[in-house]
């Protein structure tokens, strides 16, 4: 961990954006995480898109289970609300909080074994609500905090620090995540702010369950010759054909793009996503597709990074489950509990 | 693009913005790490190496190296250099044992320096511990020059001034006080090896106007009134004085005046203030002890009464916005007593015969090479005021180095153009996996003001110095504001795994890593941070290995904190000092051959 806190140096005038609030604003505590961890880069990144949006510190709620990627929400946003749960639980815990307050915004930020090994559970049924949420896996595909096991999404024939090749076959979340109905799937390298900014915009705009999965090299156990999640394997192996600028509300107007090889997603706030250079016959909207074609690149050792697969329609846990448009956190107390003669008129109804 | 040459000394050096503005290049940061930690006499010996007299120097410098300081750029404010190199030499102790000295032996050259002010003082320093013989000619009574005579005793004390110059004279030079040199003819007959002029710009410049002649009792020429006053010739003046022109000679003027009998103190300027030659705390100085300055007023006649001064009439100018055009817009007469001009100084060499070979140019000017100090005379040098009028001491000192170096090459045979070689150390400060030799941190405290005697006191004995020094505490609080400008990040490509880390950490967003193809120009725009201030370097590494960009750091706005290193997992980032080797007389690579 670094000797000082980082300064707030006054160089005037620091950028401000529309809330009048500068980049420092959007940060959080020093970083104890190894030096040149690739979560700490996903902080960097979060940090910028939330500014960027000018996102009210308030309306924030950050949330996370356990692991070193759970560690980071401390990192960003010290002025979000913010909730640290017990391994593996995060998604319920945002699930209630959506529940009772909607009109937050949500980053759940877990890691590959916080998600996909003792939260699978619990993260299949995040997907499967389409709660409104920005939900990030920072995956090194090792176990950092316990020194450096294999966790469920290391690659098969990909090795240890220390020599030893993994047999069992590894989960891909996005794999998972298209196939259980996810309506924003995406897929991003901590090395690659310049995707990943637009990335994690696009999912804080989108309405429903956003997932990005970030590569994500673990400097310590998993960026060594052998390592499929390294910094070097990734920057070998990634396939960028899918990419997109995010164009937000304001920009709309002016903004005037080619037609050829164009697609726009109309998103939730009004704000557009453009996305180019698209591999033939690529379409972000169809599901089938998607899983296709990242499966065969998977088999041809790539990873294709970008957003993967959008539904701008599809409804969100609220409208699956009919709920008030006020937040239930907003609703007046008599709304909230009728009362005894309410309840018992209630019950009456099923008799 | 190229990348950037770290292994040229002046990289590293234009990072240390104070370092390269001083013309003696003094190794600020390094001196006030030392007065950090309480070790005064090394500070003061680190001080002298370079600028000689940093007692004198750190109560009257014109301190080109503070408008230059990062710390302005940062906070707007830059570190109180100034005031904390006369802290050093406050609180040195004896240092004796330290300075220089010269050899039992002389070296049998024989070198003969014109003046005792800061620039012939500078080349004595220099040229007796190599064993020269060494004698100033000096027309006053006493060394130190227009440090002595036109530096009131209240900004400078008599006895830091002796102190300084005596280390040096008391090496052996020979002192040929109240011996004005009237022919460079026949000194130059002499027999001497060598000859510098250090002569100065002794002349104040007059003002020509109706009633000048007629008033001159209680008119004065400002320098030579200053002179006058020094040695108490002078001890007292009239009530109401006006002083004209506004350089920082009015402002001693003013405040001498202000102490030796003058009530209503007006310094009158035919400008607006933005653009006045006395630095700004300097001004704000004088406006303490209640002197007023009167903007916009030409001076145009003095007003006589039976042939006794009783005012001056000015005419009111309306200027345009970058005053070079002006009008007359009224005309107005102001009542004084006395009338001091400090309008300017002039070089006077009607000594030197214009048949000897020295040429001058069509200002009568000499002309001297600004590199070697040396005139178009064989053997003769020049320096300090006098080849290029009026200065700053720090200007003298850096002239008398030069100086001494050329007449050391011409008294063995070395061309002039041979110079010492200036060289540069680098060293990692590391000392361990966080842990850095210099105090890293970042320290929010605003610049320290300088305590002043009570006006009340100030005026009771003209001696009397009216800055205090900085109180222990204040140093304390003012070295932590530096921002250690000679520990450079310096970048090893070929370790860089382009993790983002450095990038992420920085708290000024100085670095970027990006395409190294485009011109600079163009390059400085894809910063982080756009890089607009084009007077500081960019810093761009060798390409990197996965991605083929290459790293650019902004010199502009890094504050040295060292998080880049700390946060880099490969050690691609290191904080090394960079010290700066400047070759002084002596040291030339040809002399040492022999």
């Amino acid at each position: 961990m670094p000797s000082i806190k980082k300064p707030l140096i006054p160089l005037a005038p620091l950028p401000v954006n529309e809330l009048g609030l500068t980049l420092r604003d959007y940060e959080g505590g020093m970083s104890t995480l190894c030096a040149g961890c690739g979560h700490d880069s996903i902080t960097a990144a979060i940090t910028r898109a939330f500014f960027d949006l000018s996102l009210p510190p308030e309306k924030i709620a950050k949330l996370s289970g356990i692991g070193c990627s759970s560690k980071t929400p401390t990192y960003f946003v010290s002025g979000a609300h913010g909730f640290n749960s017990v391994h593996g639980r995060m998604p319920p815990i945002v699930t209630g909080a959506n529940a009772a307050n909607r009109s937050s915004i949500y980053i759940g930020i877990s890691g590959d074994g916080d998600s996909l090994s003792i939260g699978a559970g619990h993260f299949v049924h995040a997907v499967r609500r389409n709660v409104n949420m920005v939900y990030v896996i920072e995956n090194n595909g090792v176990y950092g905090l316990t020194k450096g096991q294999f966790s469920a999404t290391a690659d098969v024939g990909s090795s240890a620090k220390k020599g030893a090749a993994n047999e069992t076959p590894p989960i891909d979340p996005v794999i998972m995540a298209l196939s259980l109905g996810a309506t924003f799937v995406a897929r991003s390298f901590s090395g690659d702010k310049g995707q990943l900014i637009p990335i994690i915009k696009a999912a804080v705009e989108h309405k429903g369950f956003a997932l990005i999965d970030v590569i994500s090299p673990c400097i310590q156990f998993n960026n060594h010759e052998g390592s499929t999640k390294s910094y070097h394997y990734v920057r070998e192996h990634e396939i960028k054909e899918i990419d997109q600028v995010y164009i937000p509300p304001s920009g709309e107007i002016t903004a005037v793009l080619p037609e050829d090889g164009i697609v726009r997603v109309k998103m939730f706030d009004g704000s557009t996503l453009a996305f180019r250079t698209l591999p033939s016959n690529y379409d972000p909207r169809d599901r089938e597709g998607a899983m296709h074609y990242v499966n065969q690149a998977r088999l041809r050792g790539e990873i294709p990074t970008g957003l993967l697969f959008i539904d701008e329609d599809a409804p969100d846990v609220h409208e699956l489950n009919s709920t008030t448009d006020t937040p239930l956190v907003d609703l007046p107390y008599e709304s909230l509990c009728p009362g005894s003669a309410e309840l018992a008129r209630f019950m009456e109804g099923f008799n | 693009m190229e990348p950037t040459n770290i292994e040229d000394p002046n990289f590293f050096h234009q990072v240390v913005d104070c370092q390269w503005a001083c013309p003696a290049h003094t190794n600020v940061p390094e001196y006030i790490r030392l007065i950090g930690q309480g070790r005064y006499a090394d500070a003061y010996m680190e001080n002298r190496k370079s600028n000689v007299f940093p007692g004198i120097l750190g109560r009257t410098c014109d301190r080109p190296c503070e408008p230059a300081c990062r710390r302005g750029r940062v906070d707007g404010n830059p570190v109180a250099i100034c005031r904390l190199k006369r802290v050093a030499a406050d609180l040195k102790g004896d240092v004796s044992s330290m300075l220089p000295k010269a050899p039992l032996s002389k070296n049998g050259k024989k070198v003969a320096c014109i003046g005792a002010g800061p620039a012939s003082l500078t080349v004595a320093n220099d040229l007796l511990p190599l064993g020269y013989d060494v004698t100033i000619f000096d027309s006053s009574a006493s060394p130190g020059g227009l440090m002595r005579t036109n530096i009131p005793s209240f900004r400078l004390p008599a006895e830091v001034l002796d102190q300084e110059i005596a280390a040096i004279v008391d090496m052996g030079a020979n002192m040929e006080y109240s011996t004005r040199i009237k022919s460079l003819k026949d000194l130059y007959s002499k027999g001497f090896d060598a000859i510098f002029i250090g002569s100065g710009a002794p002349k104040g410049k007059d003002l020509i106007l109706e009633g000048r002649e007629e008033g001159r009792e209680r008119i004065h020429i400002g320098i030579e009134w200053l002179q006058s006053v020094a040695f108490g010739h002078i001890q007292s003046v009239g009530e109401r004085v006006l002083v004209i022109g506004v350089g920082n000679t009015a402002m001693d003027c003013c405040r001498t005046a202000r102490r030796i009998g003058g009530k209503d103190v007006k310094v009158m300027a035919r400008r607006p203030r933005e653009f006045f030659k006395a630095s700004p705390w300097e001004l704000e100085d004088a406006e303490e002890e209640g002197i007023e300055i009167k903007v916009n007023h030409a001076p145009k006649e003095i007003v006589l009464d039976n042939g006794k001064v009783i005012g001056m009439r000015f005419d009111i100018l309306s200027w345009n916005s970058d005053a070079t055009k002006s009008e007359v817009v009224d005309s107005v007469v102001i009542e004084c007593d006395d009338i001091i001009l400090a309008i300017g100084q002039e070089n006077a060499f009607e000594w030197i015969e214009r048949d000897m070979g020295m040429d001058f140019d069509k200002w009568g000017m000499p002309v001297v090479d600004d590199k070697t100090m040396a005139t178009t005379l064989d053997g003769v040098f020049m320096g300090g005021d006098a080849p290029w009028g009026p200065k700053n001491i720090i200007w003298a000192v850096a002239h008398g180095h030069e100086a001494a170096i050329s007449i050391d090459n011409y008294c063995n045979g070395i061309p002039l153009s041979e110079r010492p070689e200036t060289s540069m150390d680098l060293v990692s400060q590391k000392m361990g996996l966080t842990e850095w030799s210099y105090h890293n941190d970042y320290n929010p405290n605003n610049r320290q003001k300088m305590n002043h005697v009570e006006l009340t006191k100030r005026f009771a004995e003209l001696s009397l110095e009216v800055e205090l020094g900085f109180s222990v505490e204040q140093t304390v609080l003012e070295v932590e504001r530096c921002l250690n400008c000679d520990v450079e990040p310096v970048f090893k490509a070929s370790s860089c795994i382009e993790c983002d880390a450095c990038i992420d950490i920085c708290p000024v967003q100085c670095l970027t890593m990006t395409s190294g193809d485009g011109v600079l120009e163009e390059l400085r725009l894809r910063l982080s941070v756009p890089s607009l201030n084009t007077d500081q370097q960019v810093y761009v590494s060798n390409k990197l290995a996965q991605t083929g960009r290459v790293m650019v750091k902004d010199e502009n706005i890094c504050v040295h904190c060292g998080l880049c290193a700390e946060r880099c997992p490969t050690a691609a980032w290191d904080m090394e000092k960079f010290t700066l080797n400047l070759g002084y007389a002596g040291q030339s690579s040809k002399r040492v051959a022999r």
